[in-house]
């Protein structure tokens, strides 16, 4: 075995798990957030994340057709692009939740997660619809922006290109904010209550409908800037992207603790370390028998074991078991 | 119920009387019949026919009456219909072969309360079984010519498909007892993936499943009784022969399926599973072994996807890891909620109304719209020819999943033929909070 490849190529892989754990970290928010206060996997996250992927596509496409995207910053248009997505997946989510999930609140647990699953279908083949009538395509791809794309020499074996630092800076600025929001606002307090208690938040005057939508509108905000970078880093999308990305957040999600904000940030990290990990990794060990394809198995194993042997994750937070 | 509706209780009222709704039931299913063998193309004539199953479904008459009939109808209309349009034929052993699959899917589901998000694993591992020794496909794995096995071995493979199905659903069990609710399908699911992840990847070290060119040819089960064909002096041609034989094959599993789940829940282990669905705890309390149970849910439910997993493999002759998507464990899902989670009746309901909307409504709409759009019709002043090309409904189905599975949760959770009790438990004891 080639050891000096095996060291050789780790600061690369490293930082590529790095980049791919910031994005499950994103989406992973969505799940926690909304689990968090309403105990229920919003299975149609993933979809609000491929939402989010393909209004950023669709804005960049205008501009370049309106050839906007030579002279304006790229920067200055990756923003734009981020806050539309953002916009337009919170807001998404939140119809979601006012239609399919506010119906049934109360009602046993299944049915809830049930429709989410319908909402998750309903939404991949109606973004195909749109995009097949508006575009005649729905395998769209990022247009490039020669800025972020430049990559920088840490050393011989490393680089990094722009677009993954934005990547990870956008991500880390998110987290951070959020962060500061649960924890150090009045929304946030109120949102802690909600989730500790309903009927006592309803009593001490908190809109328990309000604070839930708003949840919704920040977790689906974030799936959706989730979407933007995810198309600017792996460039190709279709409505049908979300749904590995979706599954392996949620892994995440119950790795760092489910219902658990930071528990979510540091179970996307290991989780996207893991697995650029294992696909670097996985066919040099075993001499090529078994390649990267068996990613996603090795997702959904660490999955099983954390359930198995740690069911309230790494930073477990104690999850109310509801009789 | 009905009182502000004066057709929907003329209707009622003449169901319930067994001499007009035995007389109106054979007219019916004589006229639409005939329609079919006149019209053989038009896809209203055939699913005429299919709702007039339904009516003999729910007119009141005596059960023999009720028993010969369905049994003519299956036994006789239906393969002479198959024999007129051959399609008919292909969608009837479609929708048997998801009845049976929604019949065990609702044993995990709606009876023992488990969403399992990865039925079609199961499906596949029979599929698998079969196709892997009933094709050349095992000479790759251990070497020499002695496989395809013989057509024979098949009814054997039968038997086998529904064991090893078991053995993973205990497989899969073991490890998830402990989980509740959604960690469960989370879970369940990610097992689905698994195992077509596994179909599609292990071609390499050692060639087990081909991978994702599939394999292909499977032996189909023997036409055993051919010499009694010749000696009636019918063509035992094989492109006619099969499709009936299959039909009547599937028909024989679905009931069996239908028997087994009619005995399972008026037994001590059906009211176990509805008891831990209700309340595990207090199942528990009342002594109800909780592992036990739950996996023999699960192998229950995967032994009846086993078994048509075989059948399917040997029907399709051709299997490749692209049967065995999420999208069918959902579809299969939409199925029993549809009719009613934990109804038996409503699993076979849900089952044919899912396919034929997929394989006739959806299908037909497609090809009117492309007619439409090739005769360049116009409407508003805007031409169908510009419409984009992908627009197809029959691309569209995971939208009439999602679709159903949202209307059913929002506005009626118990589904369309729902069991009593569950109705009434729905209904009046657990009722949705005001809002």
């Amino acid at each position: 075995m080639d050891f000096e490849l095996l060291i050789g190529i780790f600061p690369q892989v490293f930082l590529d798990g790095l980049i791919l754990g910031f994005m499950y970290a994103l989406i992973a928010l969505g799940y926690t957030m909304v689990y968090g206060v309403l105990e229920f996997i919003n299975f149609a996250h993933s979809e609000i994340f491929v939402v989010g992927a393909f209004v950023g596509v669709e804005i960049l496409l205008t501009f370049q057709a309106a050839g906007l995207l030579a002279l304006v910053s790229p920067f200055l248009v990756l923003l734009v692009v981020l806050l539309l997505g953002m916009l337009a997946s919170g807001l998404l989510a939140v119809t979601v939740e006012r239609v399919a999930y506010r119906p049934l609140r109360g009602a046993p647990r299944l049915i809830p997660l049930i429709s989410a699953i319908g909402v998750s279908f309903f939404l991949q083949d109606a973004v195909r619809l749109v995009e097949s009538v508006w575009r005649n395509a729905f395998n769209l791809v990022y247009p490039t922006m020669d800025t972020l794309n430049i990559r920088f020499s840490l050393t011989e074996t490393i680089d990094v290109s722009v677009k993954s630092l934005v990547v990870i800076v956008a991500s880390l600025l998110m987290l951070w904010g959020l962060h500061a929001l649960v924890n150090r606002t009045k929304i946030g307090t109120a949102m802690r209550a909600v989730a500790e208690d309903q009927a006592a938040a309803s009593l001490m005057g908190i809109s328990v409908n309000r604070i839930i939508s708003l949840t919704f509108l920040i977790g689906g905000a974030m799936g959706g800037a989730a979407g933007v970078l995810f198309g600017v880093q792996y460039s190709l999308i279709n409505p049908y992207t979300g749904f590995i990305p979706g599954l392996k957040a949620f892994t995440a999600a119950v790795l760092g603790g489910i219902g658990n904000i930071p528990g979510a940030m540091v179970g996307g990290l290991v989780l996207g370390l893991l697995e650029a990990f294992a696909a670097s990794y996985l066919s040099l060990l075993t001499g090529g028998a078994f390649g990267a394809e068996y990613k996603d198995i090795f997702a959904f194993s660490v999955l099983i074991l954390i359930l198995i042997f740690r069911p309230k994750g790494l930073l477990g937070e104690v999850v109310r078991e509801r009789a | 119920m009905d009182e502000r509706q004066p057709q929907a209780r003329m209707i009622k009222a003449l169901l319930a009387r067994p001499l007009p709704a035995a007389i109106l039931a054979i007219a019916l299913l004589g006229i639409t019949a005939y329609a079919v063998s006149h019209f053989p193309r038009s896809i209203v004539a055939f699913m005429l026919f299919q709702a007039s199953i339904l009516f003999l479904y729910f007119a009141a008459m005596p059960s023999w009456l009720k028993g010969l009939l369905t049994a003519g109808t299956l036994g006789v209309l239906m393969p002479v219909v198959g024999s007129i349009n051959g399609y008919y034929l292909e969608i009837a052993i479609q929708v048997g072969i998801f009845v049976a699959l929604a019949l065990g899917l609702n044993i995990v589901v709606g009876l023992a309360g488990l969403l399992d998000l990865g039925y079609v694993a199961f499906f596949a591992v029979g599929a698998y079984t079969w196709a892997i020794f009933g094709s050349p496909q095992a000479n790759q794995i251990f070497g020499g010519d002695a496989f395809p096995l013989p057509p024979a071995w098949f009814f054997l493979f039968l038997l086998l498909g529904v064991g090893v199905a078991a053995g993973a659903g205990i497989l899969l069990g073991l490890p998830v007892l402990r989980l509740h609710g959604d960690y469960l399908a989370i879970v369940t699911l990610g097992f689905g993936e698994v195992i077509r992840v596994l179909a599609n990847n292990l071609d390499k070290p050692i060639n087990f499943t081909n991978g994702p060119k599939g394999i292909t040819p499977i032996s189909r089960p023997p036409i055993f009784f051919e010499p009694v064909l010749r000696a009636v002096g019918v063509d035992p041609n094989p492109n006619v022969v099969y499709p009936l034989y299959l039909y009547f094959l599937v028909l024989l599993i679905v009931g069996v399926t239908i028997l087994v789940n009619r005995r399972v829940e008026d037994s001590h282990v059906g009211r176990a599973w509805e008891a831990i669905r209700e309340d595990q705890t207090a199942a528990q309390a009342m002594g109800v072994p909780l592992v036990r149970m739950k996996l023999m849910a699960f192998a229950c439910g995967a032994s009846f996807a086993g078994a048509v997993g075989v059948l399917f493999s040997a029907k399709q002759v051709f299997i490749n890891p692209e049967s065995f998507t999420f999208m069918e464990s959902i579809g299969v899902l939409a199925m029993v909620i549809l009719g009613g989670m934990g109804s038996i009746p409503g699993a076979i309901l849900g089952a044919t109304v899912v396919t034929v909307l997929n394989l006739q409504v959806l299908k037909g709409l497609s090809l009117w719209l492309n007619e439409l759009r090739n005769a360049g019709v116009t409407i508003f002043g805007w031409s169908l020819a510009n419409l984009p090309t992908q627009l197809e409904p029959a691309k569209y189905e995971r939208m009439v999943f999602g679709l159903i599975l949202v209307l059913m949760m929002v506005f009626r959770p118990q589904g369309i033929l729902p069991v009593q009790r569950r109705h009434r438990e729905l209904h009046d004891g657990a009722a949705l909070p005001e809002r």
